[in-house]
């Protein structure tokens, strides 16, 4: 990976919030990384953490109200996407930026055959005629394993089982061969061997595109696998980023401790139970004045009720929002 | 561990569930899908079985035809001692409360207009003669025994997040006392941590209620974790079925080894090294199935016979049946 190389994707002081009757949802908060061309970047954390509203923002794609985004630059191509015109936006979104949104059920319209959703982008962005646009949809279709691909163009999404469908939505987003694709647990519904090769195609298009990835996924295994960085998100913020190996060799947020014994395994020992971590998500609520992983976290001190702990450069390109300093096991001193 | 004394609460024998494909102008039957194409399984009562196996192998047709949601194609289905497969809808009424099923997607199976009360409440409306207060202790039970706080009762679903919905989901399930449960991916959108409560919860309901389960999954470790013995599909029929440890420590067939080889390890320096069988060849489609062996196509370890001879699902060790020709008895095929 060209190190040097110039962000394709570069995303500063991110801040979106929810206006409900019962008041703001802070949803993410103060969210900042960037993509390398070429690049995977895995992004994990708890349920409501942030993780697919961060996308959405950035993407445009959330509805305003109830949605906020309050601050905050998205840099692509030259461009700061958060203040471009609609129509920009829709011209990037689905042809340069590619992506997959979680949920396919409701991501496909029952209405149409799923080659006709194909087609759709094929033709709005790449201009491509009706017949052009259908071969290579049924390309798109055999490229993500779908079986006797071209005679199911003509299906409806309801004769697709739920793995098949999420492989639709997966074609859709790399239908105009992206500069970045954004997945968001694309892999949830599919068995292990046909991810395995959704995640092999990722790796070669990213060789011969030079396409970025991220990807949302709670699946620690194909981060380890497929991952070149990793974000972690907790809270509406990014506790933990570290290129893959520290990540798994030396997690420095408690929270990411905590996720890492949370995994059941192939082998080894069966544990009689599985481990969670205890206690409850915060509420999001107000912007956030403490450590939000406070009330759940084993080596909490006073310092972390008192302050919203930064990103803690620890080496490495790898940082931590904490104040317990993992590697001396005390307060850290800044 | 595997009580031998267990009866079988579910039977299943040669189930087939075959879709028709229609085509052309006049929409013409050209075909059909066979999404489940002849297996036989036992669920004993109290044990969970997992049901694992490739995208579109037919796993949700399975549960679903199992509960007949339903007319299947053919086959025998009992389930407590009653012979269900040829029920009509009408008859299958008064025996639905016994069987209930909890779904993947937590999201599109809660009707946003409804309160979690109303969610929950909604099969006693339909199945029983309850009055309104002993429907209310009720949902009140079931919500404490499912974790979740009583005063939400008359939140709406978009309020809670994945965990807590797919609680709601069981909650619901659960109403009606229900014996047999088919759970088609009940975790697979929810993060670790709520995976391992949700599976704690299925857990400890299955001890207080003497629930039996189907769990549909593709997570293989969940699977490690909450079955009593799996079964393996693939292309629409049981390739492999056995008790939980045996699978794991020696699965038998080629598509099993494969599936078990490509579990993703949360280790980077594994995950990066291990030896993975990636499977080749063509993925055959349910509606125009190999002549003979379904895995053929695709198989490592492929004979001249599996493109010949179908191979028969036995039993090949004491509970631990298989249907590959690399472990049938060569006498029992030679006719
Ligand atoms: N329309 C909305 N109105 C109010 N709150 C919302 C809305 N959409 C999302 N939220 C809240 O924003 C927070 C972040 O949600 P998000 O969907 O980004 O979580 P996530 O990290 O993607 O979780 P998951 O892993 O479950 O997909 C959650 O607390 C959620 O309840
Ligand atoms: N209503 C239907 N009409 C036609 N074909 C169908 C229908 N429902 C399912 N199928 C087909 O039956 C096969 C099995 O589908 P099923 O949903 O049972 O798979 P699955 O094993 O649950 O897959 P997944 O793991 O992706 O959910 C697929 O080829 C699917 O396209
Ligand atoms: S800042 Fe404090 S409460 Fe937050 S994770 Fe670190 S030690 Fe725990
Ligand atoms: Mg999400
Ligand atoms: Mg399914």
């Amino acid at each position: 990976m060209p190190n040097v190389a110039a962000p394709v994707l570069d995303v500063q002081g991110l801040k979106t919030v929810f206006k409900t009757r019962g008041g703001e949802v802070h949803a993410v908060n103060d969210v900042s990384f960037s993509l390398k061309p070429g690049e995977l970047l895995g992004v994990v954390g708890e349920s409501g953490s942030g993780k697919s509203v961060t996308m959405m923002s950035l993407l445009g794609l959330l509805p305003s109200p109830p949605a906020d985004i309050r601050r905050g630059t998205v840099m692509f191509d030259g461009k700061d996407l958060l203040k471009v015109k609609p129509q920009t936006l829709r011209a990037v979104r689905g042809g340069q930026i590619g992506f997959v949104f979680q949920d396919p059920m409701t991501s496909l319209n029952p209405v149409y055959t799923v080659g006709m959703q194909i087609m759709e982008p094929l033709r709005k962005h790449m201009g491509l005629r009706k017949a052009a646009a259908r071969n290579r949809a049924g390309e798109l279709l055999e490229l993500v394993g779908i079986p006797d691909a071209r005679r199911r163009l003509d299906d409806y999404p309801h004769q697709f089982s739920g793995g098949m469908r999420q492989r639709v939505m997966i074609a859709i987003a790399l239908a105009c061969d992206p500069k970045v694709l954004i997945a968001d647990e694309p892999t949830t519904a599919l068995d292990v061997t046909i991810q395995a090769q959704i995640l092999d195609l990722m790796l070669e298009l990213r060789e011969k595109l030079g396409m970025a990835v991220i990807w949302i996924t709670h699946d620690l295994g194909v981060i380890a696998g497929i991952a070149d960085r990793v974000l972690v998100m907790y809270g509406g913020q990014i506790v933990e980023h570290a290129p893959v190996q520290d990540l798994f060799r030396d997690p420095q947020h408690p929270y990411t401790r905590a996720l890492l014994k949370t995994i059941p395994t192939i082998s080894g020992e069966r544990a009689k139970r599985l481990t969670v971590i205890e206690g409850q998500p915060p509420l999001m609520m107000d912007a956030p004045a403490s450590c939000p992983f406070r009330a759940r976290c084993d080596v909490a001190f006073d310092r972390c009720a008192r302050e919203n702990p930064p990103r803690f450069d620890v080496g490495h390109g790898h940082d931590a929002a904490c104040f317990y300093d993992a590697r001396t096991g005390g307060p850290r001193n800044a | 561990m595997l009580d031998q004394t267990r009866k079988p609460l579910v039977r299943v024998r040669d189930l087939k569930m075959h879709f028709p494909i229609h085509a052309g102008l006049l929409r013409r039957r050209v075909g059909e899908v066979k999404a489940v194409d002849g297996i036989s399984f036992d669920v004993m009562e109290g044990e969970t079985l997992g049901l694992v196996g490739e995208s579109g192998c037919g796993k949700s047709t399975c549960g679903r035809a199992v509960l007949r949601l339903y007319d299947i194609t053919s086959g025998e289905i009992s389930i407590d001692g009653r012979e269900i497969g040829a029920l009509s809808q009408g008859k299958l009424r008064p025996i639905r409360p016994t069987m209930q099923m909890v779904f993947q997607d937590p999201q599109a199976s809660l009707n946003p207009r409804m309160t979690v009360e109303a969610i929950i409440r909604e099969p006693l409306d339909e199945h029983t003669k309850l009055s309104a207060a002993e429907k209310r202790d009720k949902v009140a039970e079931l919500m404490d025994a499912v974790g979740l706080n009583r005063n939400f009762a008359k939140r709406y679903p978009h309020a809670f997040s994945g965990g807590q919905r797919q609680r709601i989901g069981i909650a619901r399930a659960l109403a009606l006392n229900p014996k047999f449960i088919v759970c088609d991916e009940p975790i697979a959108a929810l993060d670790v941590s709520i995976q391992a409560q949700v599976v704690n919860l299925l857990e400890d309901l299955q001890e207080q209620f003497g629930l039996t389960y189907l769990f549909i999954s593709h997570d293989l470790s969940m699977v490690r974790h909450i079955a009593t013995r799996v079964a393996v599909m693939y292309l629409g029929k049981i390739v492999e079925l056995a008790p939980r440890e045996a699978l794991y420590r020696d699965p038998l067939h080629p598509y099993t080894k494969a599936l078990l080889s490509a579990v993703p390890e949360p280790d980077p320096a594994l995950a990066r090294s291990t030896e993975r069988v990636i499977l080749k060849g063509d993925v055959p489609s349910p509606s125009n199935p190999p002549k003979a062996c379904n895995f053929c196509t695709r198989c490592p370890a492929v004979m001249d016979i599996c493109k010949q001879i179908d191979p028969e699902y036995q039993e090949v060790q004491p509970g631990r049946f298989v249907a590959c020709h690399l472990h049938t008895d060569p006498t029992t095929t030679a006719g």
